[in-house]
């Protein structure tokens, strides 16, 4: 009746124990707070079935920030094992243990941090930087964030419940069969990534149609924001990579469920194709978080320096190379897997290819800056900074790039250092800078510039701190995923020391706490009166009011050329739009929980899949083909503001902020 | 005032960083940049080439990112702004060519480092190749010598200056056969069979291991590489003969067995079928181990 189900599978773990007390604590604290302020129905109505892009990006950045948490856990509870299990002492984790957070760091920091910190971004930025009131897609945009946050759910169920995979993030086969993991983490890392990875997939097919088909009159491709060109070269990125995906974990479930080989060692499965796929989604979907980061940085530096980004054609060219070359690279993950001289070296050399789009982007980020007048707000912080660790994973990358030198430290620490190089000096800087860059366009104030500076020292200290060890630890010889190592090996001090780093960037993340707790309480100070934040914007975003109102754009702008806003200011036109007389009705889609129950179904279906319980499966499936019915079947999904009621709006506002 | 003491205060941070790293690695063996065999060293060389190739573009960036925010910071009246300078053909053009050349550089000299340092290609030398058959056991490694007739575990012994022809293959999941002293790895997997011909230029100890995670016991994976003089590791060879300890099909699969961190073991004589069947084992349904063909090799 409940498959596999049994009371046995809570793990009799103190950590894990008090993890859930702790979530359990959370829980009931954000639940007695809603009740106690008689908050549900607002919650309800006004945020978990939003079909405002702003407030579902909303929703996808505080998720992602919640689970950097349990990410940012498991890194020091890894550091803390590979910095005391020498010799004799074998840590406070048990290999079981060990290899199940170092599969769930991974899988939270890539799939439940990084791309809703993404997808949080495009929501925010997207429709309001082309001059839309919505998404392409409002509903499927609700799906998607349902989706993703189902899989979300599932990977915490996965930690007080049964167990986590125990193979790497990407969960080579056969490794992931069922031979040699039997339990159900493997099954809960599938089905997680494939309800997540639909929403991606979702998400990037809305953002592409957005971009394509939303962009106010007279912005023509040429005239888009810079950011605009890198999010829709990301989600080009993700239309192709996920199905790729999707149909291979489908097919290792159908080894672990069905019996099937695709996989597996025996009856003529190819793991090797398993690591060539998923590495064809893989390697694409590093592109596809740093894309956006590169564009966040088009728009900051231009903003800070106070001149148009230098190089746009370029820019354009740039990205859209480093899109298409990503295609052609995946190999460079596994040259030791034995493939030919010449395979080996042209993946070697596409794979440098790249850094030559990349480094005329950093070029033309400096022209940006030359001659220019640069006020170094927190996101310029996160610039140079970005500029400074950048470089740096470049350089490393370009010498894994090289098979001889890749065959001497692959998989080794080195790469571990590298990657991080990239992902958090990349697309975590490029996030950060991102969010206090677009911060007071979603709130409507900015926030504390002084503890966001504390929180960069912190970061970016500690990330050297953290990760130059692990560079040195490469030519060593240590390898990743160990937990346990020789004392003669002499590794322990230097682990000691990539252990501090990573208490330096919680600090980091102590200090971010900090700066949205005072910024909430100075938001009156920090209030954004204008719109135009920072003062120097250049871009639409910036020509309507802060908070962007839940229609945008009262009347929506006509833009003659690139950084429209600037222009408008340079001609005097400012506030044009906003002043405008001649409001209409406005069209808007109304919330729905439709996407809330998709989201449910999807959870209950990976859920009962884990444990076999067919029946159940069977209801959740049943149950998001009904939702999908029953939507479709909803005649009411619009309303009309009336243009009376926008001119209302609009005047208070103008009372409000001028 | 307060900037200045801020980039003070980050190239002190730099300094102390780097200086602890050198000091925490004295007396370790930085293996990587420590060759002890032909592979290796080229491998080393390969890195200082790339470093320095690469040094030509990522210096100036450093500096010239630090310079230019530093000159036309808001506060310094005195430079020269420019709101409308947006593009120049000429310094673009620049700024492609020459990442462009030194990847052009970088490329071919991967074309042909690739082929060199390929782990199937046979190494030059006069000296006749030593063979090794090697199978990844969960977690552990057998090395099997065809010629000799002996089989260890956990210890390979090879004489110095002589090519060593690797045949790697695996009974586990997914591993890597690595000797960093010796450079280059390669992935060891069920029902194939990889190469790696490495060369040692020197007597030595070196530490082997798996660089692919494998599983549960994947941190005890670890094996000793011992590099001695021919006679030495003739009288080895000859010693390990001698035991009375036997590598048979049920030896074998009490061996398969999971265990890590497993003591060396020496077989006297081994069944020299072995490699062959447990690569076939995957290749047909059915084969199992008891029921291999003895008489293969």
């Amino acid at each position: 009746m409940f498959g596999k189900l049994t009371l046995d599978a809570f793990p009799q773990n103190p950590i894990v124990m008090s993890a859930l007390i702790f979530m359990i604590v959370i829980g009931v604290a954000i639940a007695g707070a809603l009740f106690y302020f008689k908050r549900w129905r607002w919650f309800w109505d006004e945020w978990l079935t939003s079909l405002d892009a702003k407030r579902i990006g909303v929703m996808y950045i505080a998720v992602g920030f919640v689970m950097l948490l349990r990410g940012a856990i498991d890194a020091a509870m890894m550091r803390g094992q590979q910095a005391i299990s020498v010799g004799d002492s074998y840590g406070y984790l048990t290999p079981d243990h060990f290899d199940q957070v170092f599969t769930a760091h991974g899988v939270i920091m890539i799939f439940f941090v990084a791309m809703p910190l993404m997808f949080g971004l495009f929501n925010l930025v997207v429709p309001l930087q082309i001059g839309a009131r919505d998404v392409a897609f409002p509903f499927l945009n609700s799906v998607s964030f349902w989706l993703f946050a189902a899989g979300a759910i599932l990977i915490n169920i996965s930690l007080v419940y049964g167990e986590f995979a125990k193979i790497g993030w990407l969960g080579y086969p056969p490794l992931s069969e069922l031979q040699y993991s039997p339990g159900v983490g493997v099954d809960y890392y599938i089905w997680l990534l494939q309800i997540a990875g639909l929403g991606s997939l979702f998400g990037a097919i809305n953002f592409f149609v957005t971009i394509i088909k939303m962009r106010a009159p007279g912005m023509t491709l040429m005239r888009m924001p810079m950011f605009e060109w890198t999010t829709l070269a990301s989600v080009v990125l993700m239309i192709v990579i996920f199905p790729i995906l999707t149909a291979t974990l489908a097919m290792l479930s159908l080894d672990r469920l069905l019996g099937m080989h695709f996989f597996t060692s025996d009856s003529g499965g190819n793991a090797m194709m398993y690591v060539n796929l998923i590495w064809a989604w893989g390697h694409p979907e590093v592109y596809v978080l740093i894309l956006p980061a590169f564009g966040a940085f088009s728009e900051i530096v231009p903003t800070f320096a106070r001149k148009p980004l230098f190089g746009y054609a370029s820019m354009v060219a740039a990205s859209i190379v480093i899109c298409f070359f990503s295609f052609i690279v995946w190999l460079h993950h596994f040259f030791t897997m034995g493939a030919g001289a010449n395979v080996n070296a042209f993946f070697g050399i596409a794979t440098m290819v790249i850094a030559i789009p990349t480094g005329v982007k950093v070029f033309n980020w400096l022209a940006t800056m030359y001659r220019g007048r640069i006020t170094f707000t927190s996101p310029m912080y996160w610039f140079l900074g970005f500029v400074a660790t950048f470089t740096l994973g470049g350089m490393t990358g370009v010498m894994l790039a090289v098979p001889g030198i890749d065959f001497q430290v692959h998989n080794s620490l080195f790469l571990v250092a590298h990657f991080h190089n990239m992902v958090i000096g990349g697309v975590v800087f490029g996030y950060l800078a991102a969010l206090s860059f677009w911060f007071p366009k979603i709130f409507g104030f900015r926030l504390n510039e002084k503890w966001g500076i504390r929180a960069f020292w912190c970061w970016i200290v500690g990330f050297f701190v953290a990760f130059m060890p692990l560079y040195v630890l490469g030519f060593m010889g240590a390898t990743r995923r160990l937990d346990h190592y020789d004392a003669s090996t002499g590794w322990q001090p230097l682990f000691i020391v990539a252990g501090i780093g990573v208490a330096i960037i919680a600090l980091g993340i102590v200090c971010q706490a900090i700066q949205l707790i005072v910024s909430i309480k100075e938001r009156k100070q920090n209030a954004d009166t204008t719109g135009d934040a920072w003062n120097d914007g250049r871009t639409l975003e910036w020509s309507t009011s802060s908070p962007a109102p839940f229609y945008n754009y009262a009347v929506i702008p006509t833009v003659h050329g690139r950084d429209a806003f600037w222009a408008m200011k340079q001609s005097g036109n400012i506030g044009q739009a906003r002043l405008a007389q001649e409001y209409t009705d406005i069209e808007l889609p109304r919330n729905t929980p439709m996407g809330v129950y998709i989201g449910a179904f999807a959870l209950v279906f990976g859920f009962s899949l884990v444990w076999h319980i067919w029946w159940l499966a069977l209801i959740g499936a049943l149950g998001i083909v009904a939702c999908i019915i029953a939507r479709s079947f909803d005649e009411h999904t619009e309303y009309i503001l009336p243009a009376a009621e926008v001119a209302r709006m609009e005047a208070a506002r103008g009372a409000q902020t001028i | 005032m307060k900037n200045k003491l801020t980039f003070i205060f980050v190239i002190a941070i730099i300094i102390a960083l780097w200086a602890v790293l050198f000091i925490l690695s004295q007396g370790v063996d930085v293996s990587v940049l420590n060759p002890k065999g032909w592979v290796a060293l080229q491998e080393k060389n390969l890195i200082i080439t790339a470093v320095l190739l690469m040094s030509i573009v990522v210096v100036p960036v450093y500096i010239l990112t630090f310079l230019i925010a530093w000159k036309y910071r808001a506060s310094n009246a005195s430079a020269v702004y420019d709101p409308d300078h947006d593009h120049d053909l000429r310094v673009e053009i620049f700024w492609w060519a020459v990442p462009i050349t030194i990847i052009l550089i970088l490329g071919t000299i991967t074309w042909k480092t690739t082929h060199e340092l390929d782990p199937f290609r046979h190494l030059d030398s006069n000296a006749r190749p030593l063979t090794v058959y090697v199978v990844a056991l969960n977690w552990k490694w057998l090395f099997i010598y065809p010629e000799q007739g002996i089989a260890t575990v956990n210890f390979v012994e090879f004489p110095e200056n002589r090519p060593i022809d690797f045949w790697i293959t695996a009974d586990t999941p997914m591993n890597s056969f690595w000797i960093p002293s010796l450079g280059s790895q390669i992935y060891a997997m069920a029902g194939m069979t990889t190469q790696l011909h490495l060369i040692a230029d020197q007597v030595g100890t070196f530490n082997g291991l798996s660089a692919n995670f494998s599983g549960e016991g994947f941190s005890g994976m670890k094996f000793v590489a011992q590099s001695v003089s021919q006679s030495d590791f003739d009288q080895w060879v000859h010693s390990v003969q001698e035991l009375p300890t036997i590598l048979d099909a049920d030896e074998y699969v009490r061996l398969a067995a999971p265990s890590s961190n497993v003591p060396t073991m020496y077989f006297g004589s081994a069944d020299m079928g072995l490699y062959n069947t447990v690569v076939l084992k995957y290749m047909t349904p059915n084969v199992s181990i008891p029921a291999m063909d003895h008489d293969a090799h």
